[in-house]
């Protein structure tokens, strides 16, 4: 082992060879440490929101809501949010990653990638902006009021914006790693390519289609910045479809710049709770992968 | 006769199995190319509600440095510039930690450690921007205002980036936590360049008499250099859209200032402060969307172009980059 | 004639999976050695233990004992044995972001060396002594993967002849190309013997009966036989040698 030790080490001189191997050890070390320079922030944001935000973690925080300095609102109106637009941006995020991996060869299959990619790179601010343009827009021809802008109903537009592509192209992928010989063996039985499409395939993808969903959701549940210019936020519970709602993130965002501790801790209470279930998704999915995996 | 009903059963099933298929192909067919169309849809929407600020102003918005809700007048300077300069520094900070990282990951790590810490790494991408941006006021601001900043005034104070009272939110802790966040993003990207390496190369180097770094020099990171190149300007692109943890570590001042420790904005950070403002109508929110088009202009161009070269690396075999 | 590498009990493994057990052999200065045998009876494993090149492979190891000039290989710096033992490898890997010209100079390069007359002179000794000179002399300065397979090869080698090493180990240098390339490699192969010690890996008999001096034929990581070429092939002692050679199996 000493033999072993001694010869990781560069020998102990000087000269142009030493100096390379020298050279070595310390480009190792620079990567080694710019990696713990990257997990620092990480393990920083988890201590602090454990140390910080524990405490603020009481029945309260959810029995009230944003205008007590609870989070209740907070929690229904993402549920909502997500849920609605969930039911918007699945559907289609999964058609569209389906024409893309089955019918989506050539020029035209191309093309839409291509454009699909480019939407899963839009800001979120501005797709936010985009959802009120557009009720902005049907106020100008006079088919609903321009306060409709802010609302829930244009925060799940955005959202919805915001999930599809990123659901279609997870979906892409994941039906890609169905192998071509599931496909052919499917058609070779003479079963119709739909419903070889329906039955085998989807199925057969199923866990890395249910990745996706999952990690679209985590995405859109943890948004802020689109829902500050549609769903805009509320200190009431959710008034309906048309009014403005609160979301978790959006409290974390107004907690954290108050001037009262009590939200700031609540702020911190709320991150916890959010980093906690960002978590738990990305590492269920992972899990669901690793599990699929390892049956096949 | 029993034969050519069983015959003309067996085309019904297989002309409505071909019936389904066509409807099935066309509808998914209709809804991509419904999706395709929603990005058309969100241009011109955009600029139907931008048109007002767009035919007021022309192109002096982008060469207007003033942004004066009270006269209506308002330029896009100041949040381009605070978009670019921001970016610029967490570009700076966070490609050498990024590809150190990826190097690490890629070349010197043993295989045991190396899924779970590609994991963690990845792990940065999953915490919302709002948790970011809290954790900046209350953790980076401090450490910003108190010891970084003041540190870096003592050493580089006479440069006119590093003028100004330091109080931690301003453009350069702006750009310190776009580099964390964009970290996992180059690194990503930056690995699958360095895998995309063949071992042969690696070996050539090491044959040579070369030490484990200066193969990676030599062999690896200059074969993978434009997909390199394209993680880093995809994490640009990311930079240059993130909005809420900016939002929170800027400062929020619609001035133009050459030095670092002031207070800026991004046109993220604006439109996240002002959009309430206003009636709907009003001729800021149509400039406020006006320059959320600009932005989405400038991320546009920066992700194709980024898309352009990495996919070009990755989907070369051999040969090499060029 | 002292042995420039001695090899007495080497073994190795890929992880669990032994590779070549227990060899004990020398390769004789300025000689060419060749190592046949079926696939996967350790070759190349052999000689990539040669050059520490062995180790580079996750979960690797060796044991035993080579001596370069006397000297343990695995006492020394792995960094210095490969300057010495240099290798080419069975599909050419020129550096295709790098001319030709800095394809040759990059081992010099490496070890420091800037003057660029002496740079110079080391790239044109060296694509002459792989016969490639004549061929590239106007078209230093193009990407090294613009040459054709062969040509790629023979770059190769004159890489790793640039930083003088004593020991030139190929690994089925030609098996990639076509007869014409292949037998400007021997050619060259009877030429580089002079300066250097070459030991080559061939799966062709007929190659290792054209070059070598001495063959040493491998199976299943067991040395089986080790004598001058001739007599190996023409009166081989072991029964697996003669079967082999009379294509029974491999």
């Amino acid at each position: 082992m000493i033999g072993g030790l001694r010869r990781a080490l560069p020998p102990f001189r000087f000269d142009r060879q030493g100096r390379r191997l020298w050279k070595d050890l310390a480009m190792s070390v620079a990567a080694l440490l710019c990696v713990v320079i990257a997990l620092v922030p990480l393990g920083s944001i988890l201590v602090e929101a454990g140390a910080r935000g524990l405490a603020a973690i009481r029945p309260s925080l959810f029995l009230l809501d944003t205008r007590d300095g609870g989070i209740g609102n907070a929690i229904q109106g993402t549920l909502i949010l997500v849920a609605l637009a969930s039911g918007i941006a699945l559907p289609v995020g999964i058609l569209t990653g389906i024409y893309l991996s089955e019918f989506g060869k050539g020029r035209v299959g191309d093309a839409v990638r291509f454009f699909v990619d480019i939407m899963t790179q839009i800001p979120s601010i501005v797709v936010g902006i985009f959802a009120y343009s557009v009720i902005l827009s049907l106020s100008f021809a006079g088919l609903v009021s321009p306060r409709l802008a802010f609302s829930t109903i244009t925060g799940v537009i955005a959202l919805s914006t915001i999930m599809i592509p990123f659901v279609a192209r997870t979906s892409e992928e994941a039906l890609r790693l169905v192998p071509v010989s599931t496909r052919e063996a499917a058609l070779a039985l003479g079963i119709p390519r739909h419903r070889a499409i329906l039955r085998v395939v989807l199925p057969s993808g199923g866990s890395g289609l249910l990745t996706g969903a999952l990690l679209g959701v985590a995405r859109v549940a943890g948004e802020t910045a689109p829902l500050l210019v549609t769903a805009f936020g509320s200190l009431y519970g959710f008034a309906g479809l048309n009014q403005p709602v609160e979301s978790l993130p959006h409290t974390i965002y107004t907690f954290a710049l108050s001037p009262s501790s009590a939200e700031n801790q609540a702020a911190w209470g709320a991150s916890l709770i959010l980093v906690l279930m960002m978590l738990l998704i990305s590492i269920s999915s992972r899990v669901i992968v690793h599990l699929r995996s390892v049956r096949e | 006769m029993q034969i050519s009903e069983v015959v003309r059963g067996r085309f019904r099933n297989i002309r409505r199995g071909a019936l389904g298929d066509t409807l099935f192909q066309w509808l998914t067919s209709l809804v991509a190319i419904g999706v395709v169309a929603l990005l058309g849809v969100i241009a011109v929407v955009l600029l139907i509600a931008a048109s007002a600020s767009i035919q007021t102003f022309g192109p002096s918005f982008l060469t207007g440095m003033t942004w004066d809700s009270v006269a209506d007048v308002y330029g896009a300077v100041p949040f381009v510039s605070g978009t670019l300069v921001t970016s610029a520094l967490a570009l700076l900070i966070g490609v050498p930690i990024s590809l150190g990282v990826a190097i690490f990951l890629s070349e010197l790590a043993p295989a045991k450690v190396r899924v779970p810490l590609t994991y963690v790494v990845e792990l940065l991408a999953a915490v919302p921007s709002v948790v970011y941006g809290l954790w900046g006021i209350f953790v980076l601001a401090p450490a910003m205002a108190n010891v970084i900043e003041p540190g870096l005034q003592g050493v580089l104070g006479f440069l006119p980036i590093f003028q100004g009272t330091p109080r931690g939110a301003d453009k350069f802790a702006a750009g310190v936590i776009l580099a964390i966040m964009i970290i996992p993003t180059i690194s990503a990207v930056s690995r699958e360049a360095l895998r995309a390496v063949p071992q042969s190369q690696r070996e050539a180097a090491l044959s040579l008499g070369a030490t484990r770094w200066e193969s990676t020099r030599l062999a690896v990171l200059r074969y993978a250099r434009a997909g390199i190149f394209g993680a880093i300007v995809l994490g640009l692109g990311r930079a240059v859209g993130e909005t809420m943890a900016v939002t929170m570590m800027i400062g929020n001042s619609n001035g133009i200032s050459l030095s670092l420790l002031d207070p800026g904005q991004t046109i993220a950070s604006l439109i996240a402060n002002n959009f309430g403002e206003g009636g709907p109508v009003s001729l800021q929110k149509s400039a406020l969307i006006e320059l959320g088009l600009v932005l989405m202009l400038m991320s546009l161009v920066i992700n194709v172009f980024a898309r352009l070269m990495v996919s070009r690396v990755l989907r070369r075999g051999e040969g090499g980059a060029e | 004639m002292a042995a420039k590498i001695e090899i007495k009990g080497l073994s190795a493994w890929y992880g669990s999976k032994k590779a070549i057990l227990d060899i004990t052999m020398d390769f004789a200065e300025h000689d060419v050695t060749a190592i046949i045998g079926p696939s996967g009876c350790g070759k190349s494993t052999l000689i990539r233990c040669l050059n520490r090149m062995h180790e580079t492979i996750p979960k690797a190891r060796a044991e035993g004992s080579v001596r370069l000039d006397g000297e343990d290989i695995y006492e020394l710096p792995a960094v210095s044995v490969r300057r010495r033992i240099g290798m080419v490898f069975q599909k050419a890997n020129p550096f295709p972001t790098m001319s030709i010209y800095d394809n040759v100079a990059a081992g010099l390069r490496l070890n420091g060396e800037r003057n660029r007359d002496t740079l110079d002179a080391a790239v044109l000794k060296s694509l002459q002594s792989a016969a490639l000179w004549d061929e590239v002399k106007d078209s230093l300065d193009k990407s090294g993967a613009s040459l054709s397979g062969g040509q790629q090869q023979r770059l190769c080698i004159a890489r790793a002849l640039a930083v003088e090493p004593e020991v030139l180990l190929m690994d089925e240098p030609c098996s990639a190309l076509d007869p014409i390339a292949t037998a400007k490699i021997e050619d060259l192969i009877f030429d580089l013997k002079r300066q250097y010690t070459v030991v080559i890996v061939t799966h062709n008999m007929q190659q290792a009966a054209r070059v070598a001096d001495k063959t040493a034929f491998l199976y299943l990581g067991k040395l089986i036989e080790f004598n001058a070429t001739r007599d190996l092939f023409e009166r081989p002692g072991q029964e697996l040698t003669e079967k082999y050679i009379t294509g029974r199996f491999g």
